[in-house]
């Protein structure tokens, strides 16, 4: 499999650039998700690749090779696109088969072709089927047999599942996650839902206002987040963040903020130091707030619970910290009343801390 | 009377007066040139002064050498300005189908010949085509070729490259809305399935236009039986019968020969023949609407 390689890679329209020169590299047989709100340009990213749009500067490799100057189908990619891009005309067989009858392949080998990848993904008695006759997830079936009974070294996912409902995203999200231990294959998938990138990346790249914000495993950016966007993106409900001060004396330093105030250890300290400013922005992720009223007050922090949101065996409340907006996620049972003051005791390891000028994260 | 039948019967009162007049406007014309198509009736008498004669003015015509002479000039009229029309107005949509700088501008341009007044149209290419004044002639005498005799032995290819330059932009702007109707993930999944611009035409772009393209064509097919104005400014049907299509044919039978129950008779010829297209036309949007309501059942059935 090719290794893809997007260097200073650029878009704009007239005056107005929507990509800002993206270095990125994908190794072989890797899942690249690229993740981002909206207008972040990670579906330009995607299509600059695939070859529909083109490129503004900078150049993408494939295999070292050049490519930003060569037609989509010189490029041996396959692609699954948000509304599938069936061909209405032609029924299931003729879909899947469409790349290949162009290449002029012998009938037998599309034919076995056709029916190996039907009957991977459970399409056979359809083939004869024309999209319109097929649901929403076997149309979704049908775009991802189209890009397999290609062999082609790459394939590309423009939010395969934003278009079934949520039931089927996940069923189908399952799918594709099984489909990746088949097919061993350079694979890059954009979504704007994080959970999608979590669950199916070996490689997320978080994207924001056309540049990349960070790269990693899904777990480095959980764990360690770079900047504040990627605190906040990342993680279903997101990271919470607090206004906070440094203060303290030679031995003695705490994190204050209006309704808390924490004793930094040795480690904290040196972390703080870092820091360009005095003030800082608290990280903590609402799974991170743990339930416990017996907890001192120097590694606490109280919160007025107003809503609690249930959601099976965990509930999600929000809660109100001294005017900031807190979320925490704890056990349903847990016996808390709303409307009232209660103590969450905090690790400080579990803290991320953010430079109020740069949004980055001090580490 | 139950309220119940009153209630069903409300729509036919407000329908009534609709109805009315449409046979009125419709249905009497219609009715008065088929009773006048078995009669024998000179302009000067009234309908009913004149003499029954059956089916003869059919049968007249059916054996009259002239008149099918007429359907062949009509037919042979007809097939090829819409071939030729479909054949540049289709490619010219998938030429101009793109983003282009003044696009707008070029597409009012094109569709200048339509809004021009066949009478109009009829004159100015009759002075084109003029054997010594006209443009045509002049620009290839100029560059020393031999003139061509236009309107005299070529007046039916005549008549049609002037029709075709009428009613092109007809076929180019419908075809052009379908083009750009079409969806453009499905054209770019064609590109990188490796199919080239030709491909894409024929695999893509045509396959999905078809159903415009099908009612396009029988509407235009329907029109280019009727014509009438453009050819009788240029040729007046002739030389000899050589450019008389069926529309001229009638409206001289009726005003110079004075044959009003022949020219009815013709008519209704004329007029089985383009309902038999426009049933055809019926039949395939019914054909094209079962086949939808299917597909939408089936995806129904399977959730």
């Amino acid at each position: 499999m090719p290794k893809i390689k997007l260097e200073n890679l650029s878009k704009s329209y007239g005056d107005f650039e929507v990509l800002h020169s993206i270095d990125l590299e994908m190794q072989d047989a890797e899942f690249t998700v690229l993740v981002g709100p909206s207008g972040c340009g990670k579906s330009t990213t995607l299509r600059m690749i695939a070859g529909l749009e083109s490129v503004s500067a900078g150049e993408i490799y494939i295999d070292d090779k050049p490519v930003s100057k060569l037609e989509p189908k010189e490029r041996d990619l396959a692609m699954v696109f948000q509304d599938y891009a069936l061909y209405p005309h032609m029924n299931v067989a003729k879909n899947m088969s469409f790349a290949l009858r162009l290449e002029k392949r012998p009938k037998k080998e599309i034919n076995t072709k056709v029916n190996e990848v039907a009957e991977i993904l459970g399409l056979t008695e359809f083939l004869h089927r024309k999209p319109a006759e097929l649901s929403g997830g076997q149309r979704q079936r049908v775009a991802m047999g189209r890009a397999l009974t290609r062999d082609s070294s790459t394939f590309l996912f423009d939010e395969p599942l934003s278009n079934l409902d949520a039931k089927l995203r996940t069923q189908m999200r399952a799918e594709l996650a099984m489909m990746r231990q088949r097919v061993h294959k350079n694979m890059i998938y954009v979504t704007h839902d994080q959970i999608e990138a979590m669950t199916l990346a070996d490689r997320i790249v978080v994207m924001h206002g056309g540049k990349i914000q960070q790269e990693g495993t899904p777990e480095q950016l959980f764990k360690h987040p770079a900047n504040k966007f990627v605190a906040s993106f990342l993680g279903t409900p997101p990271m919470n963040l607090l206004q906070a001060s440094v203060q303290g004396t030679s031995d003695i330093t705490s994190l204050i903020g209006s309704g808390f105030s924490l004793r930094c250890d040795d480690n904290t300290k040196q972390r703080l130091g870092r820091a360009s400013s005095k003030e800082v922005l608290l990280g903590i992720r609402p799974c991170d707030l743990v339930f416990d009223p017996s907890a001192p007050e120097a590694s606490s922090i109280d919160i007025n619970v107003v809503v609690s949101e249930y959601v099976g065996a965990q509930s999600v409340l929000i809660g109100d910290c001294s005017g900031q907006k807190v979320m925490v996620e704890l056990k349903s049972d847990t016996p808390i009343g709303l409307g009232e003051k209660l103590r969450f005791a905090v690790d400080l390891d579990d803290l991320h801390f953010f430079d109020v000028d740069t949004d980055q994260a001090i580490v | 009377m139950s309220n119940s039948s009153i209630n069903r019967l409300y729509p036919y009162v407000f329908m009534a007066p609709a109805l009315v007049i449409m046979a009125l406007a419709l249905l009497y014309p219609l009715g008065y040139m088929v009773y006048g198509s078995f009669r024998d009736w000179d302009p000067s008498q009234a309908l009913g002064e004149s003499t029954f004669v059956g089916l003869k003015n059919y049968y007249t015509l059916w054996n009259d050498p002239n008149f099918r002479e007429s359907v062949a000039v009509t037919l042979k009229f007809a097939l090829s300005v819409v071939t030729i029309e479909m054949v540049i107005g289709v490619g010219l949509a998938l030429l101009l189908d793109r983003k282009l700088r003044g696009m707008s501008m070029l597409r009012t341009l094109f569709i200048l010949p339509m809004m021009i007044a066949p009478v109009v149209v009829g004159l100015v290419w009759r002075y084109m085509y003029h054997p010594t004044i006209g443009i045509f002639n002049k620009t290839l005498k100029s560059i020393g070729l031999e003139p061509i005799d236009w309107l005299g032995q070529n007046a039916l290819t005549s008549v049609i490259i002037a029709d075709i330059w009428q009613w092109t932009p007809f076929i180019f702007i419908l075809a052009l809305a379908a083009l750009q109707s079409l969806p453009r993930s499905a054209l770019e999944a064609a590109r990188i399935d490796g199919a080239t611009g030709w491909q894409q035409i024929v695999h893509i772009k045509l396959p999905l236009m078809m159903p415009v393209l099908i009612v396009t064509c029988l509407l235009r097919l329907i029109d280019a039986f009727k014509v009438l104005e453009v050819i009788l400014v240029m040729t007046e049907g002739g030389p000899g019968l050589s450019t008389e299509i069926l529309a001229l044919r009638i409206s001289r039978t009726a005003t110079e020969f004075r044959e009003l129950g022949v020219a009815a008779a013709m008519s209704n010829y004329l007029l089985i023949m383009l309902l038999v297209l426009t049933v055809c036309m019926l039949a395939y949007n019914r054909w094209m609407e079962y086949r939808a309501a299917r597909a939408m059942r089936v995806a129904a059935e399977i959730g």
